[in-house]
This record gives C-alpha cells, structure tokens and sequence, in this order.
C-alpha cells in the first residue's frame, strides 16, 4: 500500500478510505493473490519432501523444509540421457544469452542511430510498418532460416543461435533506438559535426553515453525475451548447447516412476531465477527508460 | 588565430522542390560582425548552416579565408558555431563539453587545458568546469556554448539566435559580453537574430533577409535611417515607422499631399528624379515634432492614445482625414486623449516609397 502511494501526487490527498479506494485495493488484493498463489505453491512444494508432497496439501507449509530437491534439480536431475540436472542448462542459456543481448543491442543501436538520421517524410510510416513486421509469428521464419542456415554451412551451433537471436531482436531494437535518436535536438548532432567528430565518434561519445536508460530497457527486453526462449534453442543451437528451457522440458518430461514434483519445482523456479530477479532489479529503470524515450532528451 | 572573410557567391539551397535562397550573394570581411536579421523562416539558419558546412548546396561557392570550402567538411572550414538550443552534450562535464572537439582533434592535453582556462575566464565560466550541463542555469549553459566554439580558435564565429531562449535582461548582459568579445578576438562574426534590438546593437553590417533574399546590406544606422523599401522600414525599429499614403506633387516645389495636408518635401534626398505620383511617407516616431501651429509645415492631429513607456511616452494620434501614426515624446508631456497637437514631420527625417513597388524614391 506505501508502494501505491508514492504514485500519487505530493498533494495531499484525503487518507479517508471511500468505497472507491476500498474498491481498489480490493482489485489489486486479488489481482496480486491470483499471481502469486502459484508461485507461492511452487515455492512451498520445491521444499517439501516427496512424504509430505503425497498427502496432497497443495497449501500447507513444509514441515520439515530441506533443500534436496534444489540440490538435485541443479546437479543430478536427468536432463534425457544425461543426469547432471539443470546447471548444464544454465550455463548454456548464459552462452547464448550474453553475446545474443550484447550483439543485438549493440547493431540494434547503431542502425537505429543511422535511421535517425534520415528524416524524409514517410520515414515514420516506415518505421510503423517495421514495427509490424516485428510482430509476425517467427515460427513462419523457421523451416527457410533452417536451409538458409544449412546453405551458408552453419548448422545447429552456438554461432547460429546468437546470430538468430540478433536477427530477431534488430526490429525491435532499432525501433526503439532510433525513437529515441530521433527525439533529440538536430543541433547536438550539429555541434559535434562542427567539433570534427565522425559517424562512429558520435555514436560512441555522444549518443550512446544518453543512452543510457534506452540500453536499459533494451537489455530488459533481449535478457528475458533470450532466455524464456523455447523453440529457437531447440531448432538452432544444437544438442550441446541447448538452453535452460529445453533442459527444463527435458527433467519434467523424461521422469520414470513417480514424478519428482519437488525437483519439477525447484528446477522450474531456477530457470524463472534470472527473469525474476531482472523484473525485480530493474523494474524502476525500465520505467525511468520508457519516460525517458517519451519526453525530449 | 587567424582572422577569414567569408564570401558567398550565387548560393543555391533547396528543401525538395521548395528554394530558399536562390542566387544569394554575400562577402563578409575580416573582423566583420555581420547580422543576419529577418522574420521566421525567411533562410537564416539554412544561410548558416551553409556556411557551416551542415546542408547541402544545390549551386554556388562558399570561400572562407580565400579558399574555396564548398565541399568541405565543417571542421574543415575553420569555423565554430553556437546554436540555439545551446546543443552541449548533456552527459560531459562543461570541461569536456569545451575540449571535445579539441580532444577529437588530436590537440595536445596542455593546449587543449590552456584554451579551456582562457575561454572559461573570459566568460566567467571557472567555477563550473566540473558542473553537468543540466546543472547550470540558461546563461552558464549558453556562455558555455559560447565556450565550447572559442576554444576551436576558428578565424569565423557562427552564431544561431544565440540568445533568443533567454529572458530579456539575460539577454542584456550577454548581448554586452559578445561584443566584448568581437572587440576582444577581432575575429569575424555571423549572428542571426530576429531581434532587431540585437541586430543595432552588435552589428557592424546588417543584412536584412526576407523570403530568401538579402533586402538591403548596410550599416545600422543606414538601415535604420534609409531603408530601401518598405519591408525593411517596417521590420526594422520599434515602435514601428509610421506610413502614410498619399502622393508626391510638383506644383509648387515637391510636396507631399495626404488628404488636406501638405508637407514640403525640400530637403529630401530624392533617389532619383521626383515625379507626380502615389506614394507612401514613411517616418519613425521619434522624428516627428511638436511645433507652433503657425509653421506653415505643419499639421494638426487629435491625440488618441498615450502610453508612458518609461524614459519617452508614445502619443499615437490621428490626423484629419484619419491616418492614425504615433510618435514620441518626452515623459512630462502634458498630453491627454482628446488634445489636438500641432506636429511637424522634418524633410530630412523622412522616407518616400513608391504606392506599388514598395521600393524607397
Ligand atoms: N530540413 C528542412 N526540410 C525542409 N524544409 C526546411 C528544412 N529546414 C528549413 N526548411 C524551410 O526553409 C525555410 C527557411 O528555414 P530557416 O530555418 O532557414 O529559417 P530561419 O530564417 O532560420 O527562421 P527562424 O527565425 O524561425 O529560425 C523555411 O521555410 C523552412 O520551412
Ligand atoms: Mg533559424
């Protein structure tokens, strides 16, 4: 509630609680028990034994919480063929993900600041007809990328996927790059025209460093995007790179016997660990980004 | 540093389809301080922006310091520009917002610190080397703009409406410190405004522009005095020329009739020869006088309004046959609405346009 209250002006508003507000409140109680109820479920059955887990109280507390299922989702759980758990998981999707985000954002940014630079009239219809573009169902992509790929002799490797990944985050992270350029004074690129720097110094010294909070939201966007992932890490990386969610997959689907819900738990809530604590550490920083793009630098 | 002229020969720049100069024809002398002054939209910036390097031409020279830059790249032409928006990059200090361009040129670290100190002296900007630009008020931020193209030592000084995001008095005092600085560095200067205030005051020359075109090149005070047309007369000065139509006549000596009024036009400097035809007077408020009703030159007019501004008082008053002007007068007058005054317009005072052409007989 102190959280909501920050968004309201300074002004004084009347603390009394009117049925409006009661209203209110009420919305985001349910809203937010409606998303967390799950995760809560998740959390408390990661951490109960299977013992526990057969009585089949969903809501009820561990009682003698242990972190077991954590420790074999990480390093034993078998992932197909393999037993090692998710950790070979992880550490591909980090392979992918770090120069995926990294690349993108850095061609991303460099062709959107070239867009900026063209101002014909029409570029912004241009520019809403790319942004549909970004919006087509990439699986329509899949099966001409796999020959395009096979053709240049690429295959399934950690090369392709990245490459992949840049291709279908440019829209995206052109669009918002080039927004954002486009939104700042003519003149301070004139300037810097005058102080004898070229196309790349200003990019680089100029441009980028105000950047800063766009940067943000673009590794937002790529970082979560990249590793929630599915089908492109299974069609492009290659059996030895596949990502943390094909491993994921793989445990929940591939257990004999009776189902480990406790490990399917654990395993699950480490693949969500990196999305999570993005959302959680830089929630105030998007937002910061998007109002940064909306009014003039 | 070395001082440059600037001459600009049968420039040509267009938008598209649309021209906006055509043909346009300038020389700009060493140490010159050259106004570009003119309504909105009429070209200056694209002008500068020209000479600067920063558009493309579509026919004609630019030479500066006698070499021919046309195709130059800005930072080639030995010029620094100051824009309006101030345009520093919001994420350097003032310091590197003043050294980049030497930084990008590969200037000594000592030099670039010596001109940095220098620049940052003369425009009182020491104390705020280490400040972000959006950690100083408009003035710093503009002194620092001013800043950043001193340190280029640049033989031509560029500047764009530099002052015209600042409130009146801000722009009183850095009017003044330009000035001192062109007295200072003797180096050439181009200064757009539609300030015409700006335009008297700092001005060696002025080029009044209108629609593209240079309306007349001249000194301040030969603008002021003499405009060449009727455009210029009535862009330049405040409170505005006052026009009268009537038409010249040389029945009696040349004179100009408006309505019942006669007015001797002996002592006029006639361009050409005087010819009996419509024609627009046109005199600035300051240059009519009061006079005794027996001055056989004079005419009566009603007083219609008076407004105190401060040091003078603006009387604006209507003549018989209905021509509204105004003119100025000390602030003790004794004048009040309904007054009738006797006023004389000096033939030496005035401008004569032609009814049609607009141009000054
Ligand atoms: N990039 C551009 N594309 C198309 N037309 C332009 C462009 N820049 C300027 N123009 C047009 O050229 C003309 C002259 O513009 P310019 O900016 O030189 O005017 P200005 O005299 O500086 O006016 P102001 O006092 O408002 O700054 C205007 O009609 C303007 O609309
Ligand atoms: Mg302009």
């Amino acid at each position: 509630m102190t959280a909501a209250a920050q968004f309201l002006p300074a002004a004084r508003r009347s603390k009394r609680m009117n049925p409006a507000r009661w209203g209110l409140y009420a919305f985001i109680f349910i809203t937010a028990l409606y998303f967390l109820l799950p995760l809560y479920v998740m959390v408390v059955t990661s951490l109960k034994p299977m013992a526990e887990i057969r009585q089949g109280n969903l809501l009820a507390l561990p009682m003698s919480p242990s972190v077991d299922a954590w420790v074999k989702a990480w390093t034993s759980a078998c992932t197909g063929l393999t037993c090692q758990g998710i950790r070979i998981g992880f550490f591909n999707s980090v392979r992918i993900l770090v120069p995926s985000v990294a690349i993108s954002i850095l061609v991303g940014s460099l062709t959107g600041y070239a867009l900026s630079l063209w101002r014909v009239r029409g570029a912004n219809i241009l520019f809403g007809a790319m942004m549909v573009v970004a919006f087509i169902p990439y699986q329509l992509f899949i099966y001409p990328l796999v020959r395009v790929f096979s053709f240049a002799g690429l295959g399934q490797s950690l090369l392709t996927i990245v490459i992949i990944h840049t291709i279908f985050g440019l829209p995206t992270m052109t669009l918002l790059f080039r927004n954002y350029f486009a939104s700042l004074p003519v003149e301070l690129f004139k300037a810097a025209r005058v102080d004898g720097a070229g196309f790349y110094q200003i990019y680089a010294r100029i441009m980028m460093p105000m950047a800063t909070p766009m940067v943000v939201v673009a590794v937002i966007l790529q970082t979560t995007g990249i590793w929630n992932d599915f089908i492109l890490g299974l069609v492009f990386a290659g059996r030895d790179n596949l990502p943390m969610t094909v491993q994921l997959n793989n445990i929940v689907n591939s257990t004999q016997g009776e189902r480990a819900y406790n490990v399917d738990m654990a395993a699950t809530l480490l693949t969500a660990l990196l999305p999570l604590a993005v959302y959680f550490g830089s929630g105030r920083w998007f937002v910061r980004g998007i109002a940064a793009g909306a009014v003039k630098g | 540093m070395q001082k440059s002229d600037v001459d600009i020969r049968s420039l040509q720049i267009g938008f598209g389809g649309l021209k906006v100069l055509e043909n346009l024809n300038l020389h700009i002398a060493k140490s010159e301080f050259l106004v570009l002054l003119g309504p909105s939209g009429c070209g200056k910036s694209t002008l500068l922006n020209a000479i600067a390097g920063l558009i493309d031409v579509k026919g004609g020279e630019i030479h500066i310091g006698g070499r021919d830059v046309t195709g130059a790249e800005p930072k080639d032409r030995g010029i620094a520009m100051v824009f309006q928006s101030y345009a520093l990059y919001p994420r350097m200090s003032v310091r590197r917002n003043m050294s980049f361009g030497l930084t990008v040129a590969g200037t000594p670290r000592d030099e670039i610190e010596r001109r940095v100190g220098e620049a940052a002296q003369m425009l009182r900007l020491t104390g705020l080397l280490d400040r972000r630009p959006s950690e100083l008020s408009g003035g710093q931020r503009q002194r620092v703009a001013i800043g950043r193209a001193l340190v280029r030592h640049a033989g031509v000084y560029l500047f764009d409406e530099p002052l015209s995001n600042l409130d009146a008095q801000l722009r009183a005092e850095l009017r003044v410190e330009i000035k001192r600085l062109h007295a200072r560095l003797g180096a050439t200067m181009i200064y757009v405004t539609h300030d015409q205030i700006e335009a008297l005051t700092l001005a060696d020359r002025i080029a009044v522009m209108q629609g593209g075109v240079i309306q007349q090149l001249d000194t301040p005070k030969k603008i002021y005095r003499e405009p060449v047309n009727r455009f210029v007369a009535s862009f330049v000065g405040s409170p505005a020329m006052n026009f009268i139509p009537g038409r010249i006549t040389r029945d009696s000596g040349v004179e100009f009739i408006a309505g019942k009024s006669r007015l001797s036009l002996n002592g006029y400097a006639f361009c050409g020869q005087p010819a009996d035809a419509p024609a627009v007077l046109g005199i600035r408020p300051e240059h009519i006088e009061l006079t005794a009703s027996d001055d056989p030159s004079s005419v009566s007019a009603r007083v219609e309004m008076v407004e105190p501004m401060g040091a003078d008082t603006l009387i604006w008053c209507r003549l018989a046959d209905g021509t509204a002007f105004s003119f100025r007068h000390d602030a003790d007058a004794h004048v009040r609405v309904g007054d009738t005054l006797t006023v004389r317009f000096p033939a030496d005072a005035l401008s004569l346009f032609d009814e049609t052409s607009g141009q000054r007989l």
